[in-house]
């Protein structure tokens, strides 16, 4: 009989066996529990309807119209001249027509306030890649950003886990509507010092994802005052500032910085992707935006880890310099996206559901913490298993956006059709009168 | 300093010393001083533009720009120590010769004193049978069409991040055709990336911790050093290979390396092969993958195979890929893990698609969700699945590129040897590794660096030189060929000759 002889176990690195990517969290079980028994109009109409993915599926057809009438785009003309040349470009610096066309359309979306030089634009493959590139340019291993909760779940993957870099948040609370204030910044920095962690950075998202709703012009100015006079980097992640529903609610940090003639733009960076406003995660479209050579620069060389698709580039290039097309989507898409909006705030308002006053995005920051029965996570959690399995809807718990109060729920309404968001609707509006008469 | 305009008034006897000359001059001095201190930046409407960088992967020295004078002298916000030595500029020859040859391409037609780009592992040779693809086949959109309608749901919303179904299956049955069908590849054990850059850099993230060390032979990929140590923190040992045995690897070369590195205290986590290999162009024979593999095991170590040009084959010899090895003996799977890409086998670079192929499920739950970092744009996978699945187009497109490649190598290596620069003997690749020794003027990097800026500012045509693929023998130069044509190969000839005039051994063909 063979000896079996026990071989050593090849080792992984440490970040290939860390939990940092989060996946265990219940921001993605939801997600499992959805994959397992998705909702669908007509095939499983009891199955789990997806309320927990920020996705915007409210404009399609406006893509399809543009393609179907610009074969152009998809494809590189008759006999495909200029296919060869694009089919070799893999120039970490982009297409220049695509910069041009990203600038421009960044420049449409804050209504002209802001410019943009093309020259600035860095392009990574997604969103999710700028923010953790700028992390690896701005903070070395054991420093720190500081991040103003509720934040987007994914920042604690993508900035920490192959970075090495620390979150240290910034507590923001409903006395106020979650905005951030001088003294809460200082609390963090100051928390951050007592460990021992040098802050290089803060990071916002503007439109804020989970609350859906814009900072307002003289936060951002203290803000930007604020990582001045701590000499350190301002990240100002603007993915949602297409989404806004109405086009003057919005202030980009481009237009401050415009105000004060660019005096301090050095630390400033702007992130942008088209995943939400255009509707295409799939074609993982990024950029990073920067007011500081050195960073554009090295910026440029590590995005070679994640450049876009020459096909892509000159796809979208066609169509997002055709100003007829991304004029009428801008204002086409916020129009809906608000009316979506108003729909489910109604509806959850006649179900006796508050939320945060919202004026962007593609979700609502919803209250429920007067269902919750101490206000506490585990309460938040055990709340939040019930609307998964009894009711079959996916929404994020406040707890995973790291969110201090619990009881708040983000509740995403652009992923799916108007009939399947009235179905939700009702489920939702028969789980409180359930609740009521108990 | 305008220091000395004043001075020379002092020098000259101008005027009293003292007050003829010295205090107008302090006065100017300080002046001077005060000026530069305060000088306050006038209010724009917006900051100027970086510096435009080198179009490839490095900047030449123009950081005495005005716009990063701007920057520097107002608000010194740091960057992190790891970005640091990435803004640097970069002076290897690689970066540099392929900036150059940019600049000022060579045309036939209309730039016909530009330079000639062998520098960069391109292939232009098949071209003209993707493009009758394109033209035939992209009528119906990449969108996809659901009964008749256009449908851009299945591509713009969230993709799976490592690739779609659709797409792996058709990857792993052209993997397997392009290296003769002696092995299948599972798409399950598939995780594909934005090129083969990020799939080289994912596993070295997967594979050790920073501080560590992959063992890698030399001549290397010049892109390698930036691929596995920009981010990662993991450092490269060389491992030297030597033109007395064809710059064939070596298990005492390895075990020296490793045992070397070790007592340094820095800890081997594996071996990064390139194989067909780059910038030689051999390949690992079968018997040479069994020895790497015992060597692994015994040292419990990782072996990354890239194998991204298995499809660039013109010689006689057979590739063996590692998976081939692998399937038939009884090694330890788990530590193997091979790399491709369609760069260079389908010329489309630009496209960016990769593979990491393992066998190991940990390393593949882990890359799985770091290709978030580095996903395939969701177009081209749909125009990739199109196009991978049509069986007479890849046929055909396999046996011609073979049959050109081939034909170009001939005609190349013939031309080199007609001006007594033999090459090493290769199989594979997009180049060949010429031996310019005798044509340098000392035997050295410094000589072979000398023949390199020869070649490319009097010759006008970019090589890239032994020096920066690490080689330890001087005077070797990888030469690009599918980048040419037939045509440009006299003309290539003429210049070497030309930019080597007064080196006597050119005249002395045998």
């Amino acid at each position: 009989m063979a000896i079996e002889i026990e071989q050593p176990r090849v080792g992984l690195s440490k970040v290939a066996v860390s939990k940092t990517h989060g996946e265990d969290s219940p921001y993605f079980a939801g997600w499992k529990a959805y994959d397992e028994n998705p909702y669908h109009e007509t095939s499983n109409q009891s199955g789990v309807i997806q309320m927990g993915l920020a996705e915007n599926q409210v404009s399609f057809d406006l893509l399809e119209k543009y393609l179907e009438e610009h074969s152009e785009a998809s494809s590189w003309g008759k006999g495909a001249p200029g296919f060869r040349e694009n089919a070799l470009f893999q120039d970490y610096h982009g297409l220049k027509s695509f910069r041009q066309a990203m600038a421009n359309f960044m420049e449409q979306i804050r209504g002209g306030r802001a410019k943009f030089d093309p020259d600035r634009i860095v392009l990574t493959a997604g969103a999710t890649a700028a923010n953790e590139l700028l992390t690896f340019i701005l903070a070395d291993p054991g420093d720190a950003l500081l991040i103003p909760t509720p934040y987007y779940p994914g920042f604690d993957r993508d900035l920490r886990w192959r970075t090495g870099v620390n979150i240290v948040p910034i507590l923001c609370d409903s006395s106020n509507n979650f905005q951030i204030t001088p003294e809460a910044m200082e609390a963090a920095y100051q928390s951050a010092e007592s460990m021992n962690l040098k802050v290089r950075g803060i990071l916002i998202t503007n439109p804020s994802n989970p609350l859906g709703a814009t900072i307002q012009r003289s936060v951002l100015e203290l803000i930007l005052d604020f990582a001045v006079n701590k000499n350190i980097h301002l990240v100002s992640d603007e993915i949602y500032s297409g989404s806004t529903f109405s086009s003057s609610e919005f202030i980009s940090i481009a237009e401050i910085l415009e105000t004060r003639g660019y005096k301090d733009a050095e630390r400033v960076h702007i992130v942008y992707s088209l995943s939400k406003d255009l509707g295409l995660p799939g074609f993982r479209v990024g950029t990073i935006y920067s007011y500081n050579d050195q960073v554009v620069t090295t910026a440029r060389r590590m995005s070679s880890f994640t450049l876009i698709s020459s096909q892509t580039q000159h796809l979208l290039a066609c169509m997002l310099s055709n100003k007829e097309f991304s004029e009428n989507y801008i204002k086409t898409n916020r129009e809906r996206l608000s009316k979506r909006y108003d729909m489910i705030i109604k509806g959850l308002k006649k179900a006796g559901i508050e939320c945060l006053k919202g004026n962007a995005g593609l979700f609502c920051w919803m209250n429920l913490s007067p269902l919750l029965e101490k206000p506490t996570r585990e309460s938040e959690l055990a709340l939040w298993k019930v609307i998964l399995n009894e009711v079959k809807l996916n929404i994020s718990p406040g707890s995973s956006c790291h969110c201090s109060e619990p009881g708040w729920f983000r509740v995403c309404f652009a992923n799916m059709s108007e009939q399947t968001l009235e179905i939700a609707l009702e489920r939702i509006h028969k789980f409180m009168e359930q609740r009521k008469r108990n | 300093m305008r220091l000395i305009v004043p001075l020379q008034g002092v020098v000259q006897g101008r005027g009293g010393l003292i007050f003829g000359s010295l205090i107008p001059c302090a006065l100017f001095y300080f002046l001077q001083l005060y000026l530069k201190r305060h000088r306050s930046p006038k209010p724009r409407s917006n900051p100027p533009s970086p510096t435009t960088s080198s179009p490839k992967l490095a900047e030449m020295t123009r950081t005495s720009s005005r716009s990063n004078l701007f920057s520097r002298s107002i608000g010194q916000v740091r960057i992190s120590s790891r970005a640091t030595s990435i803004a640097k500029p970069n002076e290897s020859p690689y970066y540099i010769g392929l900036d150059k040859a940019t600049e000022d391409p060579y045309d036939r037609l209309s730039n016909p004193d530009g330079v000639i780009q062998l520098g960069l592992s391109e292939n232009r040779l098949c071209f003209d049978l993707i493009e009758k693809w394109m033209s035939e086949n992209l009528g119906h959109s990449i969108t996809g069409r659901d009964n008749g309608e256009l449908n851009i749901n299945g591509i713009a919303t969230y993709q799976p991040f490592d690739g779609t179904m659709e797409l792996k299956l058709a990857m792993a049955g052209f993997m397997s055709h392009i290296m003769g069908g002696a092995v299948t590849f599972e798409p399950s054990q598939m995780v594909l990336t934005a090129g083969a850059t990020p799939a080289i850099e994912t596993l070295c993230f997967c594979l050790a911790d920073q501080g560590n060390a992959f063992l890698v032979p030399t001549p290397y990929y010049p892109g390698f050093d930036r691929d596995v140590k920009f981010r990662t923190g993991v450092e490269l040992i060389p491992v030297h290979c030597r033109s007395t045995d064809n710059f064939a690897l070596s298990i005492t070369a390895l075990d020296q390396a490793f045992n070397q590195t070790r007592k340094h205290g820095t800890k081997i986590r594996g071996i990064l092969l390139s194989n067909p290999a780059n910038p030689v162009g051999n390949l690992l024979s079968r018997e040479m993958l069994y020895a790497i593999l015992d060597f692994a095991r015994e040292k419990n170590i990782h072996v990354i195979s890239d194998e991204i040009f298995a499809g660039s084959m013109y010689g006689n010899e057979e590739f063996v890929s590692m998976a081939e090895v692998l399937d038939s003996e009884g090694f330890d799977k788990n530590r193997v893990h091979i790399v491709y890409g369609l760069s260079k086998d389908l010329s489309l670079p630009g496209f960016r698609v990769g593979v990491i192929y393992s066998f190991n499920e940990n390393v593949l739950a882990a890359a799985r969700k770091l290709t978030r970092f580095s996903s395939v744009s969701a177009p081209t996978q749909r125009l990739l699945v199109s196009m991978l699945s049509d069986a007479r187009f890849i046929e055909e497109y396999i046996k011609t590129n073979k049959r050109r490649l081939q034909n170009m190598h001939a005609l190349f290596v013939a031309g080199l040897k007609g001006l007594n620069i033999r090459c090493a003997d290769s199989s594979a690749g997009l180049y060949c590794w010429a031996d310019m020794s005798k044509l340098i003027s000392s035997y050295s990097e410094k000589g072979e660096l000398e023949l390199w800026d020869k070649l490319l500012n009097v010759g006008k045509i970019n090589v890239t030189p032994g020096s920066a693929c690490h080689c330890i023998e001087p005077g070797w130069f990888r030469c690009c060929f599918t980048t040419l044509a037939e045509e440009d190969i006299p003309v290539v000839l003429e210049r070497i000759r030309k930019a080597v005039e007064n080196t006597t051994d050119l005249l002395n063909s045998s």
